[in-house]
This record gives structure tokens, C-alpha cells and sequence, in this order.
């Protein structure tokens, strides 16, 4: 078994490092001084100042949640909370530093933009390093920059909305990244403005030891729409890392958000990540969740349908290697009458792998006429592997469909057989069977992300016996 | 003198520890149709699954070769990739793979790829010929399917795949009379000297369609009798039981 876990890392393509070449960092472990250093490093204004120390008490007095997975490996005292790679945000690919650059060549990044992209951001441990949107997106009044941007050149508009989807006191992650956030994504689109191509933000842990707290907020107007997608990846350190990012998302009346992640974090990485949306009036958000890296992933992206007719998509995947636990799922808060969501989850677990899928669905009592649809299928590669499904549901109003429906299914030695009986050797019948099993959510991803993943996929399935 | 494209000698085989077969005796020359008939419970699927080699039979004596290849310690995709092909009498789903996908990994798996158009056009070809609609190119393979479009696939592999030797596994079961026609003139308009067929049936129906050269009984495990076309309409007219004998075909 260990053998096996070795060549998995061996196959994780993005497990290399540079070398440091941060221009400041805060001293390790959390203190109201470290919070105060990062604010003052960004010059920023009172009230965030005070808002994360704030946050920074809430997260001090809250316990660690010891529902999900297990957390007892995390030591915030060993870790860098701040860490800034360059000086200045480059807007042009030939001014960010040549290591850095070299790490996104390999990603992939620049190549990417040029063909698909109508913007793109790369955040390097604390900060995003670099930026760019279409010019037509800019003159139609799209903003796509980091979030520290966001809050000094738009601060009214940015104050309006941060934290008021997802506030520091919500949970103990979301209090960390509340006190300590760097880096993100703040993105503005104006009304009736509709985004055509993606925008793509790109997370990129570097450092040892190394916590990044991207905290992202993106504004819909009325019947305005955008895609916008993230992958993030970490090269493989001995000791573990950090990723606790706030998503917010705010969806005006008609506008359409579609959130797409590729996360891909090395195995030493605890992803504790806290996704949610506001649908108002007629309004859709759906979050397309794939989880694939970390040690720990515990996600799960929330929708609160608030305005009539609001309508949220939830579709996610999760596969969970050897010493992995995804713990993942989604939440829809039906708050509005004539509301409806539909949840698709897959998830995958090998070795000793585990899933979990932690769903919640909560119908008010005057959100009536509400259709909802969960389903959650589960797929076990190995004897050892292991997949549990927690479904909570909370209805307080009658007039409500809801459909749910759970499978758990291994790896058939029939389906095997069947396509080794065509000639197909049985590590590549095996990928066949994971990735058609992924299918439902790969034909939801560009085209460009739905090869890379099935690449991916190909990679970690490599050693599996069916 | 044509050559043996599948020799079987004395084979033993058992599923979960039972012995089902018994020492089966079968040739099958180059290009020739053999059909392979008995009673329900004779072995004939287990002949069929242990050639291809699923896993779960397990060969206990005897030998098989394949145009002159020991079979026995080959992975069924090895057995494949020589030229042995199986009609499944129930073809397995895969949720997620397409027909198309799955084809081109099988060709390419076979070292029989071939350019885009080129394998787009032949696979338009060879569904018009099986009647399968071209929506069933991106549906998931067999996920769905009735009976009669799952046996439909199976020859449409077969045409895609052209194998030296194909075994049909009870394939005429569960179809009408005119998906059984479909499925009989897409195996003869495929066999010849390049490909010769197994077809393994209960029924003499489907041999009205393709006329074999030789026609085995296999009973309890082994092959109990050969012969012509004749035997097959034998059967038909008087049952297995003056071969087999009352009390055989009884227990059968």
C-alpha cells in the first residue's frame, strides 16, 4: 500500500516547487499582531482592519467542528499565514518574475488565456500575481481583479456585498479566512451584461507550510450572466498546507453565475473551503464541483434561493485516493416560494479513500410550490475503500416535490470482463468505467478542462486493479 | 489443407468450484461455421465465457489454442487482441462510455485504429446495415438498450472489430423474427474465409439462416455427437432425446 500511495504521488504532475522568493512574510502562527501586519502590509482602511480582528476572535472562540473529516493533524501555530511573492501585480505575463512564470508556463496558464479566456488571474501563495481582462469585458464595466483591488479602487461597492453572504462568524474556517484573506477574485458584472467566455482564476500554494486564504466575491446585476473558473494545485511537501478560501456569490434578479472549480491540491493539503450564493428573483447559480487533490477537502457549496423563481445547480464530483478524504456535498435554502434545485453528486474512492457526501436541504415555511432533486451516486474501487452519504433534509412547508436518490455500486468484474473481452487491457477498461462514471459532470466542463481531467483522472487510476 | 483456428482438447473447466465442463473435444478450421447446440444447463455459455477467459471459470485440465497460441494463459483482452471475439448473450452497460468512444478504444486497443472519417463512415455503414439508429453512436453502451438493440451492438462490434473467430453466445435469444433475420444476415454477410463463427444456440431457428458446416451436442460437460446441417434439423424435428437419451436429456 505504500508503494502504491508513493507512485500516486510520483504521478501527480504538479507536485514541483520553486525555490522561495517571497518579498515579505509574517512570522508563523496566528496573532492579532500577524492580522494587524497583513492589514497594514495592504493598506488598508480601518473597517477591515477591525473586521478581521473581529473575525479573529470569532475563530479563537469557536471549537473545531468534529462532524466531518478528520482534522486533528491541522496546527495553525505551524503555519504562514501571509506570504507575498513579488512586489507589484503584473498585468503583462513578461513582468511577473521569471520562476513564477515558469510555474504557470507549466500549468499551462498563458496558453490557456490566449485560446479561451476572457480574463485571468494567477494567485501565488498570498497574492495574485497576475491579471488580466478582455478590453471590450473593462469597457462594458466588468471588473475581474483581485480582491485587495477590488476593496481600494471600488471600496463602496465591495463593502456593500463582502461578508454579507458568508459572515465571519460563520464558521470557524470562515472566521480564519475573515481574519487572514489575501488574494481572490472580486468580480462586478453590470447589468445586463453577459460574459460570453470564461473567466479563469488560478490558485497556486508554493511555500512550505504555507496557508492561503483567497477570498472570493462575485456580483451578478440584473439579468446579467458569467462563468468563472478556478483550479488550484501545491506542490507535494512533508508537512501539510492550508487552503481555506470564502466564496461569495450574489445573484441579482435574472442573473445567471455559474462557478466551475478544478481542485487539484497536492495530498498534504487541508482544502476547508466555504462556497456559498445568493439567488434573488428568477436568478441561477449552479456550482460545478470537482475535487480530486488534497488530504482533506470538506466543501459545500450552498445556494440560498431567496427571490421567487430562483433556481440552483449543484453538480459535483470527488475522487478520493489512497490516505484522501473528500468530504463533500452541497446545500440549497429554499427561502422563496416557486423555487427549485437540483443536486448531482459522484464521487469515486480508491485504496483507502474515502468519500462522504453531507448534503442539507431546507425548505422555509413560506417557500412553497418548491421542487427539489438530489441524487448522489457513489462508486468503490477496492474492498478497502469507503463512501457514506449524510442527508439532511428540512422541510417546514407541504407543497414541496423532492426526489432523492443515493446509490452505492463497486466496479463490476462483468464490466471488466466486457470490455477486456474487446481487447482493452484492464487498467485503461477501469478508466473507461471512472470516467464514464464521471461523465455527467465532465460534459459540464469546457472542453479544454474536461481532457485535462480525464488526463488526470487516467493518472491516479494508474496501478488500480478493477 | 485449412488450418485449426480454435482447438480445443479434453477441456475441464469449473465456476465457484463446480466442474461444468468435462472435457469438450472442438475444432473450428479457418472460415468455417460450427454450431455448438444442447440442452439448457450442458455448458455451452460456460464453454463460451471460459475460451474468452472471464476470471470466474477456471480451466482444471486440457488445452485450448488459438491459430496455434495457447489461450489458456492469456488475459481475456490478450485472447482479444488475437483474434477470439464474443457475442454476449447479456452485454454488460457501461454508463458514460459511447458507442463511439468505446469502439475507437477497442480498435485502438487492437492496433486496428484507423483516421476519423475513415471509422465514422464505416461505423455509418455497418449500423445502416444492422438497422441501429444514428443516435445509438453517442448513447451509452447498453445503457438502456432493449434485448434485440443490445444483440443488434454486439454484431455491430463484430463488424467494427472483424475478428478471426467469433463465438455467439445464444444471440438469437429473445429476438423476433425479424430482428433475428437482421442479426443472421449481418453474421453472413461478415463470415468467409477471414472470419469463421461459434454459435452456440438452443434452437435450430437461427442455423435456417446461417448454415453451418458442422453442427456439435454438447451435453453434462463434453461434445456427445458432430455432424452436418442435418443433426441441427434433427433436433428440431425430434428434441435432443434420441440423442441424448430419455433419462439424459431428462435431467438435463
Amino acid at each position: 500500500m505504500a508503494i502504491q500511495a508513493k507512485e500516486l504521488t510520483k504521478d501527480y504532475k504538479y507536485g514541483f516547487s520553486d525555490i522561495d522568493v517571497s518579498v515579505f512574510r509574517t512570522a508563523k502562527g496566528l496573532s492579532p499582531e500577524v492580522v494587524a501586519s497583513i492589514s497594514q502590509h495592504k493598506n488598508e482602511p480601518e473597517w477591515m482592519l477591525k473586521f478581521r480582528l473581529k473575525a479573529l476572535d470569532h475563530f479563537r472562540k469557536r471549537p473545531m467542528p468534529n462532524w466531518g473529516a478528520d482534522l486533528s493533524g491541522l496546527d495553525f501555530e505551524n503555519i504562514y499565514y501571509y506570504v507575498k511573492p513579488v512586489e507589484e501585480m503584473s498585468r503583462s505575463w513578461d513582468d511577473v518574475p521569471d520562476s513564477i512564470k515558469q510555474t504557470f508556463d507549466r500549468l499551462g496558464i498563458p496558453q490557456a488565456e490566449r485560446k479561451f479566456l476572457a480574463g485571468v488571474s494567477a494567485q501565488y501563495d498570498s497574492e495574485v500575481v497576475y491579471h488580466s481582462i478582455r478590453e471590450d469585458l473593462e469597457k462594458q464595466g466588468v471588473l475581474f481583479s483581485d480582491c485587495d483591488t477590488g476593496l481600494r479602487e471600488h471600496e463602496e461597492l465591495f463593502r456593500k456585498y463582502f461578508g454579507t453572504v458568508i459572515p465571519p462568524n460563520d464558521n470557524k474556517f470562515a472566521a480564519l479566512n475573515s481574519a487572514v484573506w489575501s488574494g481572490g477574485s472580486f468580480v462586478y458584472v453590470p447589468k445586463g451584461v453577459k460574459v460570453d467566455i470564461p473567466l479563469q482564476a488560478y490558485f497556486r500554494i508554493n511555500s512550505d507550510n504555507m496557508g492561503q486564504f483567497e477570498r472570493t466575491l462575485i456580483i451578478a446585476d440584473e439579468g446579467s450572466s458569467v462563468h468563472y473558473i478556478e483550479g488550484c494545485t501545491a506542490p507535494n511537501y512533508s508537512s501539510d498546507s492550508l487552503h481555506s478560501a470564502v466564496v461569495e456569490l450574489v445573484a441579482h434578479k435574472g442573473a445567471k453565475i455559474r462557478y466551475t472549480t478544478i481542485q487539484n491540491w497536492s495530498d498534504n493539503v487541508y482544502n476547508l473551503v466555504t462556497k456559498r450564493a445568493i439567488a434573488n428573483e428568477n436568478a441561477t447559480v449552479e456550482w460545478i464541483d470537482g475535487n480530486l487533490g488534497s488530504k482533506v477537502t470538506m466543501k459545500y457549496p450552498s445556494v440560498y434561493l431567496m427571490g421567487e423563481g430562483a433556481h440552483a445547480e449543484v453538480m459535483s464530483a470527488a475522487f478520493a485516493g489512497n490516505g484522501q478524504h473528500q468530504d463533500a456535498g452541497s446545500k440549497a435554502i429554499h427561502v422563496a416560494p416557486n423555487t427549485t434545485s437540483n443536486i448531482v453528486s459522484r464521487s469515486i474512492s480508491k485504496g483507502t479513500g474515502r468519500t462522504s457526501y453531507r448534503g442539507h436541504i431546507k425548505v422555509l415555511p413560506k417557500a412553497h410550490n418548491v421542487k427539489v432533486s438530489v441524487r448522489c451516486d457513489a462508486l468503490l474501487l477496492d474492498e478497502e475503500s469507503r463512501s457514506d452519504t449524510y442527508p439532511y433534509m428540512d422541510i417546514d412547508n407541504p407543497d414541496v416535490t423532492i426526489g432523492h436518490e443515493a446509490s452505492v455500486s463497486k466496479v463490476g468484474e462483468d464490466q471488466i470482463f466486457y470490455l477486456t473481452s474487446r481487447g482493452i487491457p484492464e487498467q485503461d477498461a477501469t478508466a473507461l468505467i471512472v470516467n464514464g462514471f464521471f461523465e455527467p459532470f465532465v460534459k459540464e466542463l469546457p472542453m479544454e478542462y474536461a481532457v485535462e481531467l480525464n488526463r488526470l483522472l487516467a493518472l491516479s487510476m494508474e496501478g488500480a486493479i478493477g | 489443407m485449412t488450418q485449426a483456428v480454435l482447438s480445443i482438447s479434453g477441456l475441464h473447466a469449473a465456476v465457484e468450484g463446480k466442474e461444468i465442463l468435462k472435457g469438450v473435444d472442438l475444432e473450428v478450421k479457418q472460415g468455417e461455421i460450427h454450431a455448438l447446440m444442447g440442452p439448457n444447463g450442458s455448458g455451452k455459455s460456460t464453454l463460451a465465457y471460459t475460451l474468452m477467459g472471464h476470471p470466474k471459470y477456471v480451466v482444471t485440465g486440457g488445452s485450448a489454442t488459438f491459430g496455434g497460441t495457447d489461450l489458456l494463459p492469456l488475459t481475456a483482452d490478450a485472447r482479444a487482441r488475437l483474434g477470439l471475439f464474443l457475442c454476449f448473450q447479456y452485454p454488460t452497460a457501461i454508463p458514460g462510455v459511447s458507442t463511439v468512444n468505446f469502439l475507437r478504444a477497442a480498435l485502438r486497443a487492437q492496433g486496428k485504429e484507423m483516421p476519423a472519417r475513415e471509422f465514422l463512415n464505416r461505423l455509418s455503414t455497418e449500423m445502416k446495415e444492422l438497422k441501429i439508429d444514428e443516435s445509438f453512436r453517442s448513447r451509452y453502451i447498453n445503457d438502456g438498450f432493449s434485448g434485440g438493440e443490445k444483440k443488434r451492438m454486439e454484431i455491430l462490434q463484430l463488424a467494427m472489430l472483424r475478428p478471426k473467430l467469433a463465438i455467439l453466445d445464444e444471440t438469437d435469444s429473445g429476438l423476433d423474427v425479424d430482428a433475428l433475420r437482421t442479426v443472421a444476415d449481418g453474421v453472413m454477410r461478415l463470415c468467409g474465409p477471414d472470419m469463421g463463427v461459434l454459435v452456440i444456440t438452443h434452437y435450430p431457428r437461427i442455423l435456417e439462416h446461417l448454415h453451418p458446416d458442422r453442427v456439435h451436442v454438447l451435453h453434462d460437460g463434453r461434445v456427445v455427437t458432430s455432424g452436418g446441417a442435418d443433426l441441427a434439423r434433427q433436433i428440431e424435428r425430434e428434441g435432443y432425446e434420441p440423442i441424448l437419451g430419455t433419462a439424459a436429456a431428462a435431467t438435463a
